[in-house]
């Protein structure tokens, strides 16, 4: 007897859509990740890595399928248009030798203050970097009292203090990549994210 | 090498600013260490904050349900519940996004973030409903890094943006 069978397939389908499920998304930023289940003993039990591409979960195999955009968009698009902005970066400079920023990182300041106000929940991430002269760690604190200078500008005009969190990232997210030891103005900077 | 370290631009700046700090009074140094000690206290447990929520949403921390209000800080072990109306969207501090829909139940497990270093573990259980991500630098620095935990299996996140759904 064998037309019992889709039924019975179309039932498993249907039950496993109201079990538990992985998509993957297109990225925003045009680029698409992955994501692994995983089987518990250091393994993949499936790899999801191209757009749509969904997965019913479960305790024995799981095979990975495409879906269709629109059908994705149909049942999820309300959920993904709830996922909160991007976080917006602004690149700040100093004079050199000084603690003071150049005339236009002072504007973008300004800009950076309005972003926030935009922003319902926001806070603000300020991050300082460094070139790759010196050691690990003396970078690690200089770029820390580089974040922190622009934190107390921040709070200068106006910014609540708890809404401004200072971090120092050292030498390890160049803006222009340089052999280590290498002097680079453009990698001597603070990164003010707003999220 | 401290003596090639003394001729280096970047060091001179950093004295520049030292000097600055000298000339200042005790007393507004003083001042000035608890303002910058105050939020590092304060940064240590916050691990997010609550973007929007709409309709029933709330945080149960350590057995009480808080409502749910743009701005609100998050920690370690809160849960993300929503009703049958509700949604809910967070921004963690390593920049990974969530919204959550209606009828969810989400732990936010285990979350460590090094912010220099960028080293970090986010486990994340979703009991029920469905919860959107887009990966930030935990997950970023470190493959599977984060993982998001449903009933049955766990999720190996490896930078990306995606979609859990854990039916009734």
């Amino acid at each position: 007897m064998k037309t019992p069978l889709l039924p019975v397939l179309l039932a498993c389908l249907l039950a496993a859509c109201a079990g538990e499920r992985v998509i993957l998304l297109p990225g925003s930023s045009g680029h698409t990740g992955a994501v692994a289940v995983l089987d518990g003993k250091g393994g993949d039990k499936a790899l999801l890595d191209s757009p749509y591409a969904s997965a019913a979960l479960g305790a024995g195999s799981v095979k990975p399928r495409t879906l269709e955009a629109q059908a994705v968009e149909r049942e999820y698009g309300t959920l993904i248009r709830a996922l909160p902005p991007a976080p917006r970066v602004f690149v700040l400079q100093f004079e050199e030798g000084t603690t003071s920023l150049v005339p236009e990182s002072l504007g973008r300041l300004q800009e950076l203050l309005a972003e926030v106000a935009a922003r319902p929940g926001a806070e603000v991430q300020v991050t300082g970097h460094t070139d790759r002269v010196g050691k690990l760690e003396d970078n690690d604190a200089l770029s820390r009292q580089r974040a922190d200078s622009v934190r107390q500008l921040l709070v200068e005009r106006g910014l609540a203090a708890e809404l401004v969190r200072a971090v120092g990232r050292g030498e390890r997210e160049p803006l222009v990549p340089t052999d280590d030891e290498a002097a680079e103005p453009r990698n001597r900077r603070v990164e003010a994210l707003v999220r | 090498m401290p003596q090639a370290r003394a001729t280096a631009p970047d060091y001179s700046e950093a004295r520049a600013a030292r000097g600055t700090r000298s000339t200042t009074s005790m007393r507004t140094l003083a001042s000035w260490g608890l303002c910058l000690l105050l939020p590092a206290l304060a940064a240590e447990a916050d691990i997010g904050r609550v973007k929007s929520a709409s309709g029933a949403a709330s945080i149960e921390r350590a057995g009480s349900l808080l409502p749910a209000t743009p701005g609100q800080l998050l920690e370690q072990s809160d849960v993300l519940v929503t009703g049958p109306d509700g949604s809910l969207s967070v921004t963690f501090v390593d920049n990974t996004r969530f919204a959550a829909g209606a009828n969810a139940r989400v732990e936010l497990a285990r979350f460590r973030f090094d912010p220099t270093t960028h080293e970090g573990e986010f486990d994340t259980r979703v009991r029920r409903g469905s919860l959107a991500i887009i990966s930030g630098q935990i997950a970023k620095h470190t493959p599977d890094a984060m993982r998001v935990h449903t009933p049955t299996s766990i999720l190996g996140v490896r930078g990306t943006e995606f979609i859990v759904d854990v039916g009734p």
